[in-house]
């Protein structure tokens, strides 16, 4: 059988445009890190409401991001929202304990995501530790009703 | 007539749908000689032939090659079989993605491990016995009819064949190609003494180079003998064929009503 | 009335025998082993299948992008969300549109090329003279242009997912001019790599899967002449879009629908 090496090469230029697409699509798009876990730490806090907040979602400080929303869950002892997240690791030991996690919305409709504030306190948030100090989400439907028993008053 | 047999076909009966194709056909194929088939149009000859390449299976009856029993193989032994018959097909059937070389190339790939060099050789002297050796780079769609036939030809007996079987070889040739290839199926039987049996229904060029003639009409044998005694033969049916006459025991009208009738069915009426 | 009873009976039992026989040709072919002669088969088959699509992909996903972008920023500007623009992009190609855009392309393109392709071998008795080789078609032949469809059509979704999301940023970011960086991070945040890119390969996998069954069952089974030809043609196009639509539904509602 005789061998035709361009077709070969178109070939394997398809199948690399395959493969590198792929990566295009595990790293740019859905935001796959190349950094493995070793390089975020772990915090939790409990929200009384998280609204409409999703499982990578971003988590944010001043507005930049700082690492993602990996799983929530409810807490079966209080029954509020727990929601876990993963720090980005530069800012370990970096945020004082009486940090406040707040769930903001983007726009006025827009997706949900957590906004870190520090505090002054001097002992620091490790791995594993838990945000007391949280505002739960602003759901529309509450704003509204309030809004109306306020005018109905 | 006494010389060893290397196909024999007994009791066959097959139909397509409710068509009758073959009423009992009996065929001895003597081992090392030319064996016409020959028929009008339309009394299934392919369809025999693909009988006896095991394509396809009767409803009744055997069909024994050197003494095997073609639909009693497993699909393992059929395609081993195979690898001992070629077959000229109508159209050539050369494959329309291969150049000529590799389609003469083909089953000697496939069936053995021959070396390069070795296959190239091979390839090339059957190329030359069919006299296209110059054409080896060509496609299939830059091939005349004629010669297509002839690459086919090569490819049929490029694995050096015990039996060949040729469909209806000599259809839509003009005279110098008909001679050509009349010559070249004579040549191949002599130089490999292959045993070859030929589909046709030229029977000019057939009777010319056969050493044995069946003629099949109406799902049966109708007649069978050498070339020499066939003509004499009385039998309507052979009469009709061999001598070419547009009526007789195969008639010249489709089964149709009256014609009389026909013509002054009221309007309206007309089917 | 009997009469049309004992028609709808054919009709069904000549449905079922056609699913059984095409079961029956897939197994056939699909098992095979692999060989060198069988990869390079499968080469030529990828080159005729994939290399020759990518083209009509290319353009197509492009404009779709485009088209996505432009709609759903026209869409989103009203509710203040137009910077959500990168994940409605993304999300509904790498989903839905790459897979079956992709898949139904790959069924005019390269569908109705291989049954026209098998079709015209079985006419011209090369399937036949094949078997009398002693070689069979369907690992000759079938095997290596199921495997080509099968490989190709995913990487073809890929290639059009890529090129859908980079046509959309040309139209909401170069030109509508949302903003850059949360045309990424929104689709970061949104698109998760297991459940919505691995999902929309599945979905593809299974398309290609199909519509190379279909075509080339199509072709082997399809009556020699050159009216068989052209109806098995137009059959192998109208199945395979069928097909692929209706599975996209059930793929759906198992993978997004959340319905265990």
């Amino acid at each position: 059988m005789k061998r035709n090496s361009v077709l070969e090469l178109g070939v394997g230029v398809f199948m690399l445009a395959g493969i590198l697409g792929l990566v295009f699509l595990g790293l740019r798009v859905s935001g796959l890190g190349v950094s493995g876990p070793s390089d975020t730490y772990t915090l939790t806090a409990n929200f009384a409401n998280i609204g409409g907040l999703r499982p990578q979602a971003k988590v944010t400080m001043s507005g930049v991001r700082v690492g993602k929303v990996t799983d929530i869950s409810l807490d079966p002892q209080w029954f509020d929202a727990r929601v876990t997240m993963e720090i980005d690791d530069a800012y370990e030991g970096k945020l004082s304990g009486d940090t406040t996690a707040a769930i903001l919305t983007s726009g006025l409709l827009g997706e949900q995501y957590i906004g870190l504030t520090v505090g002054g306190s001097p002992d620091m948030l490790e791995d594993g530790d838990v945000i007391h100090d949280t505002q739960q989400a602003l759901v529309l439907e509450e704003l509204i009703q309030q809004f109306v028993s306020n005018m109905a008053n | 007539m006494d010389d060893p047999v290397m196909v024999e076909v007994r009791d066959l009966h097959f139909a397509r749908g409710a068509t009758e194709i073959f009423r009992g056909v009996d065929l001895r194929i003597p081992l090392g000689k030319i064996t016409a088939i020959m028929g009008p149009s339309g009394t299934g000859k392919t369809t025999l032939l693909k009988l006896i390449g095991g394509q396809l299976v009767p409803d009744r009856g055997q069909v024994l090659i050197d003494g095997q029993d073609v639909h009693q193989l497993s699909r393992r032994s059929l395609f081993r079989l195979r690898r001992r018959m070629g077959m000229l097909f109508q159209s050539g059937a050369l494959f329309s993605d291969l150049d000529v070389f590799e389609n003469v190339a083909f089953p000697l790939r496939v069936h053995t491990d021959l070396p390069n060099p070795m296959i190239r050789d091979i390839v090339l002297m059957k190329l030359q016995a069919v006299g296209l050796r110059g054409a080896r780079h060509l496609m299939p769609s830059e091939l005349s009819g004629g010669m297509a036939r002839r690459v086919a030809l090569a490819r049929a007996v490029a694995l050096d064949p015990d039996l060949v079987l040729y469909d209806e070889p000599f259809v839509g040739q003009d005279p110098i190609s008909m001679g050509v290839l009349v010559q070249l199926i004579k040549k191949v039987n002599q130089a490999l003494g292959l045993t070859a049996i030929i589909v046709s229904h030229d029977i000019k060029e057939t009777l010319s180079i056969a050493d044995y003639v069946y003629i099949i009409a109406d799902g049966k044998v109708m007649s069978h003998g050498t070339p020499k005694t066939l003509d004499v033969n009385d039998d309507a049916h052979v009469r009709q064929f061999v001598h070419g006459e547009p009526d007789g025991p195969v008639p010249f009208h489709y089964p149709a009503p009256d014609f009389y009738e026909d013509i002054l069915a009221p309007a309206g009426q007309f089917s | 009335m009997i009469d049309r009873i004992a028609q709808l009976g054919r009709a069904t039992l000549d449905m079922l025998s056609a699913v059984g026989r095409a079961g029956l040709f897939l197994l056939q072919s699909i098992v095979c082993l692999p060989s060198r002669e069988g990869l390079y088969l499968w080469v030529r088959q990828m080159h005729f299948v994939g290399v020759m699509s990518v083209a009509i992909v290319l353009v197509s996903g492009l404009f779709i992008g485009m088209v996505l972008a432009l709609q759903g920023f026209t869409i989103l500007v009203d509710f203040g969300a137009d910077e959500a623009l990168g994940q409605m992009v993304s999300l509904s190609l790498v989903r839905e549109l790459a897979p079956v855009v992709a898949a139904l392309l790959f069924a005019g393109r390269a569908g109705s090329a291989l049954t026209a392709e098998i079709g015209l071998m079985k006419a011209t008795e090369q399937l036949t003279s094949m078997e009398m080789i002693g070689v069979d078609p369907l690992r000759r032949i079938v095997a290596p242009r199921l495997w080509a469809g099968f490989v190709s059509l995913p990487i073809l979704t890929v290639i059009f997912a890529v090129v859908g999301i980079w046509g959309g940023y040309l139209v909401g970011v170069d030109w509508l001019g949302v903003y850059e960086g949360s045309y990424w991070s929104n689709m970061q945040d949104s698109v998760d790599f297991v459940d919505d890119v691995l999902n929309g390969m599945v979905k593809s996998l299974v398309f290609g899967l199909v519509v190379t069954w279909i075509a080339v069952f199509q072709g082997y089974d399809l009556v020699p002449t050159s009216e068989g030809i052209s109806r098995a043609t137009t059959r192998t196009v109208v199945y395979a879009s069928l097909a692929v639509l209706g599975l996209d539904f059930v793929l759906t509602a198992l993978m997004f629908g959340d319905l265990g």
